[in-house]
């Protein structure tokens, strides 16, 4: 294996364990936030959540771009902030990844919090638990499941991701360039046999991945009884 | 200032609201006794902060301001207890671990010890098993249990015994009534069966359609005529006795009532003992003269004091016996045939009379 198909997948697996934290740090309060809503208004929210699961990337991947143009106030404000350029840089690439990846993480833990009785958290709450105290004690024990699968899909999804990362991030070796563009380049050099490579090792990535999922979702069903 | 009182107007779960203006008790056990839909639990649920209503009320416990228009004090802070129709134990934590939630999130140490309740509620047995593994008594159990521990103030149950098969309610009321003699502890108790209220309450709040109807001591209430308990078709006094000696031969217990007699089932309580009786008003009949030869073994002499006519067919007498009262319901037509008057001397010839479980009557 070359240097540069290593050095994809190492960003690669950078980028997707960036985002997938990132995701699960802002996503679970989001998650929890529409999970307890009972109005019909955050189905605006809930829609702008969806969106990336029906764009085509490079249409995210666009507005994103001229989002992060040096000339546009995010992008003189990185630049102000960190003295470097932010569209075809890392930087842009987590960002991007976190919308495309959004739904992926909080869809799962939104249907799993909406799962969990509000009754037991009003019980827990004349026990002496705050709410973050409920959410710590109860929420996240009976939701633990999902939040794997919520990380897991993030992180495949963020791996996979291809037309957003190249609208954004270009095709820049060490800095970029993630095994989806790695796979596109070779292709459009003809050199099948390392592109065989990258995708071969892509399928198995994801499918093993994938078996493991469904595995732990058969073994432990937590249910609330009826 | 002792008590709770409540200043309270919030919309309920169905077509009702709850409209309370009202200062309850903090000592002994309170029930609040209503058919369902009057409100019950949306009162509980004011209580324990679980529910703020929008219109301009005050929730104070004790002279401390749980809910004002300024002030709201969270559930988590209030230190009240409340044990649920349902449970609600964490499907994820064993019996121990559901017990020890509550122990961990203490502020104050002054409430019972985990052995003590464990002890009380006969929980060692349950403390490694799952809830999915509890009968519902054994679940109802843990959850008072769990309750107790998180060292309340006030106690709050919601009908915790409505989801009990008989035997397993009467099991849990035995429970219930040995922790209101343990603890020192406020209880509401909320509830729609008459029998369950008067096992436990020292007090009682009749609720209908989200509003306070009457509010009293039990034995006040349950004595009068003016109240819609006296319209239950089981409508029933109850008079406190004292145990006096069994006649086991024959498998009575006499019971010492306002200076008279009455022979009840034998019982294995000491000669002494105060006891509440209910005497259901169907089973209380009178007479002008002392039957002689009755099958009857408890007749006793008693003064009307008040007559309602219920419905066409018949009549309701309040019956005074010493400084308490009992209840009679009869056929309108021997009424008239008896041409009975308030202040007339007759003889109530009670054919049952339940002695309850509870023995802790301290109060007047």
């Amino acid at each position: 294996m070359s240097n540069a198909e290593l050095d994809a997948i190492g960003l690669t697996i950078a980028l997707a364990a960036i985002t997938t934290i990132l995701l699960l740090i802002f996503g679970t309060p989001l998650a929890w936030w529409l999970s307890r809503q009972k109005a019909k208004w955050p189905a605006l929210v809930e829609a702008l959540v969806a969106m990336p699961l029906i764009l085509p990337p490079t249409v995210l991947g666009f507005y994103l771009l001229l989002l992060l143009a040096p000339d546009t106030a995010v992008g003189r404000a990185w630049y102000q902030l960190t003295g470097t350029q932010l569209a075809f840089s890392f930087s842009a690439l987590v960002i991007g990844s976190v919308i495309y990846s959004l739904p992926f993480v909080v869809q799962p833990l939104q249907a799993a919090f909406q799962r969990v009785p509000e009754d037991l958290l009003k019980a827990a709450a004349t026990l002496g638990a705050n709410p973050l105290d409920q959410f710590r004690s109860v929420v996240i024990p009976l939701t633990r499941r999902s939040f794997v699968t919520a990380a897991s899909l993030g992180f495949a999804h963020t791996v996979g991701e291809f037309g957003v990362v190249l609208m954004i991030g270009g095709n820049i070796p060490g800095e970029t360039q993630v095994l989806s563009i790695a796979l596109y380049d070779y292709v459009e050099s003809l050199q099948f046999a390392e592109a065989h490579r990258l995708a071969g090792g892509l399928v198995v990535f994801s499918l093993v991945l994938l078996i493991m999922l469904y595995r732990q979702d058969r073994r432990d069903n937590w249910r609330v009884r009826a | 200032m002792n008590g709770l009182a409540l200043q309270l107007d919030c919309p309920g779960e169905q077509h009702f609201r709850l409209q309370v203006d009202c200062v309850l008790p903090t000592t002994g056990v309170t029930a609040i006794y209503g058919p369902s839909g009057s409100g019950k639990s949306t009162l509980l649920d004011c209580i324990a902060g679980l529910r703020r209503p929008k219109s301009p009320g005050h929730v104070r416990f004790q002279g401390e301001s749980w809910m004002t228009a300024e002030t709201f004090v969270p559930p988590w802070q209030r230190r009240v207890a409340y044990v649920f129709q349902d449970a609600r134990l964490f499907p994820h934590l064993n019996v121990q671990q559901n017990l020890d939630y509550a122990v961990s999130r203490r502020t104050h140490d002054d409430g019972p010890g985990m052995q003590q309740v464990v002890c009380w509620l006969e929980l060692a047995e349950l403390l490694q098993r799952s809830p999915a593994a509890l009968s519902a008594g054994q679940k109802q159990r843990v959850a008072i249990g769990r309750a107790l521990l998180s060292a309340p103030r006030l106690l709050l149950l919601d009908e915790p015994l409505a989801n009990l098969d008989h035997s397993a309610s009467q099991q849990c009321l035995i429970y219930l009534q040995r922790l209101t003699k343990e603890l020192q502890l406020p209880i509401l108790y909320v509830s729609h069966d008459i029998e369950e209220v008067s096992q436990l309450a020292d007090y009682l709040v009749l609720l209908e359609n989200g509003k306070i109807a009457d509010q009293g001591s039990l034995l006040d209430l349950c004595g009068r005529l003016d109240t819609r308990l006296s319209h239950e078709e089981q409508a029933a006094a109850i008079v406190l006795g004292t145990i006096g000696q069994g006649d086991p031969e024959f498998g009575l217990t006499e019971l010492e009532v306002e200076g008279q007699t009455l022979l009840v089932g034998l019982q294995q309580h000491a000669p002494g003992q105060r006891r509440r009786l209910r005497i259901p008003a169907r089973d209380v009949s009178v007479c002008r003269e002392k039957p002689l030869d009755s099958s009857i073994l408890n007749i006793l002499p008693v003064t009307v004091t008040e007559i309602q006519a219920q419905g066409s067919a018949r009549v309701l007498l309040r019956l005074a016996l010493g400084s308490q009262y009992l209840l009679s319901r009869i056929t309108r037509k021997s009424a008239t045939r008896l041409q009975l008057q308030e202040g007339d001397q007759l003889f109530a010839q009670i054919k049952s009379a339940a002695l309850l479980m509870d023995s802790a009557d301290n109060h007047e």
